[in-house]
């Protein structure tokens, strides 16, 4: 017991008790986070991940500045009844571009980890600007202003290198077309090509809100409908040890 | 350390810590606690060699159990499919018509129906599936696309001007105003038509006028007496029942604009016996057919 009666010692020394308090506390958070970033199961690879292209992103900007995440998780969890109702259960994957994430921890409306291409955009727009007209027992509040919001994304490609420098793999071509993808997202009649191949055919490129220019209600529509839909469940084979 | 100081003779022993003169007895620790100590301890090395617990080189333990939450929630699904598998299997097989005769089937079909219906067609439908505007009313007699249990199968499977189904049911009203295909003055006019189709207060001067220009550019997909064609959903408009209102404002902003509802394909997310159990359960709400 030699060492526990050199315990004065730390008990009567302010300083050195707090050094070697810090100490044990850097083990403790050691322990518990460094596995994280080695260990293969909390790092699993599936295929479909994307970028958001930046007029999703610009709709996830919205989603986070309304506080959607407050009432509205992206979260379904592995239980047979969460899956039943939303889906496949989410993948630590498929927030791998989420900084930070939306995982939300309090489910006054629905989860939303699914919501892509469950409803019709004519839906989302009629929802958010009257919630109660399609849902008459929901308690959300009325979004009808996005609609009139513009907005011109001149400042997406800023955002979009801010979120590459944390390690989004955005390519200097998307950063360069980063507001004409964002335009063209929204536009069906205009030249998309170059937005499909940077990010792909899963891309949607449609008038979401179903008036001419873009708008916010066009960059929230475009996020949520593209929600969980990246990654593809009928090749995908869930590894049951994780 | 000081040394302990005994004051009486059955005080118990001090544990030789002094703070400016006051010491402290070295009472032992209740039995029970400390076994209840022991027995965590214990338990908490059990657990985890029984369950996933410590983090090594590339993976954690995952424990003598094999136990993992992917595991028992797919467990706990497959076990609830193979409880359904016998009815669900009966009702794939069985014709679409005759589900509702059988009556264990049908019972089955309405209630499992029910469930998916609450779970992904209550947000546009209504949880009493009477609709809102511009989401079909389930209830009534009214069925855009056709109201037999096949029709509401078919409509189910491919949804509505989508792109998920090739398949989808598709037609495309013109939007008369905006592409300029009618003056200002015949909209006016044929808008005052349909309202007289169905009784609404119109401009009984229009009317004539009106009936005229409906023959000439509505009446192929409308019908000339107004009742539609299911074959295009094209609504009735001479019942009453309108998706986007009756009146005259909203009448005319059909006729300029037209409007085009979608409706999600389901079979790429429901299974078919899903499909048939929520086409079952739509079907006997009332206006089935």
């Amino acid at each position: 017991m030699a060492i526990l009666d050199k315990h004065k010692i730390l008990e009567t020394n302010a300083t050195l008790l707090l050094v070697c308090s810090f100490l044990v506390v850097t083990i403790g958070g050691l322990v518990q986070i460094a596995p994280l970033f080695w260990l293969e199961n909390t790092i699993e690879k599936v295929e479909g991940m994307r970028p958001y292209t930046p007029l999703e992103l610009a709709g996830r900007d919205v989603y986070i500045r309304e506080g959607c995440y407050t009432c509205h998780s992206q979260m379904i969890r592995p239980m047979r009844d969460e899956v039943e109702r939303y889906g496949h259960y989410s993948l630590a994957a498929e927030s791998m571009y989420d900084r930070p994430h939306q995982w939300g921890s309090k489910r006054t409306g629905p989860d939303l980890a699914r919501v892509g291409g469950r409803y019709s955009d004519e839906w989302h727009v009629d929802h958010l600007r009257n919630p109660q007209a399609v849902v008459p027992e929901s308690i959300m509040p009325k979004y009808g202003f996005l609609e009139n919001a513009r907005i011109d994304g001149k400042y997406i490609g800023d955002l979009m290198a801010a979120n590459a420098m944390l390690g989004t793999p955005y390519t200097d071509d998307m950063l360069a077309s980063a507001q004409a993808d964002f335009k063209v997202q929204a536009d069906p009649d205009g030249d998309y090509d170059g937005l499909l191949e940077r990010y792909g055919d899963s891309v949607s490129v449609r008038n979401f809100d179903g008036q001419p220019g873009v708008s916010e209600a066009d960059a929230l529509i475009a996020y949520l409908q593209m929600l969980g839909t990246l990654v593809d469940f009928s090749t995908f084979t869930p590894d049951a040890n994780r | 350390m000081s040394k302990p100081v005994k004051k009486f003779d059955d005080d118990p022993n001090t544990t030789g810590h002094t703070w400016d003169g006051i010491e402290e007895f070295d009472n032992p620790m209740p039995r029970w606690w400390l076994w209840s100590l022991y027995a965590t301890i214990v338990w908490g090395v059990i657990y985890t060699i029984l369950y996933p617990a410590w983090p090594m080189v590339n993976s954690a333990t995952a424990g003598i159990l094999g136990w993992s939450t992917r595991g028992d929630v797919a467990a706990e699904i497959a076990a609830v499919e193979e409880a359904n598998a016998p009815m669900n299997a009966k009702l794939e097989a069985a014709e679409l018509t005759a589900i509702a005769t059988d009556p264990e089937l049908g019972s089955y079909a309405v209630s499992s129906g029910s469930a998916v219906f609450k779970t992904w067609c209550a947000q546009c439908h209504g949880s009493g599936a009477a609709g809102a505007k511009g989401y079909p009313n389930l209830l009534d007699d009214a069925w855009l696309w056709g109201g037999s249990v096949e029709d509401i199968h078919m409509t189910i499977s491919h949804g509505i001007r989508n792109e998920d189904s090739d398949d989808a049911r598709y037609s495309e009203m013109p939007a008369f105003g905006r592409d300029e295909l009618l003056e200002k003055e015949e909209i006016d006019q044929v808008v005052n038509f349909v309202m007289s189709l169905s009784g609404e207060a119109q401009d009984a001067s229009k009317v004539a006028a009106g009936a005229v220009v409906f023959e000439d550019n509505c009446s192929s997909c409308h019908m000339e007496d107004g009742t539609g064609d299911r074959s295009q959903g094209a609504p009735d408009l001479s019942d009453a029942i309108w998706l986007y209102g009756g009146d005259y404002a909203s009448l005319s902003e059909t006729v300029n604009n037209a409007r085009y509802g979608v409706m999600p394909a389901w079979n790429t997310r429901l299974t078919e016996a899903q499909i048939r159990a929520v086409s079952a359960y739509v079907h006997q709400l009332g206006g089935g057919e």
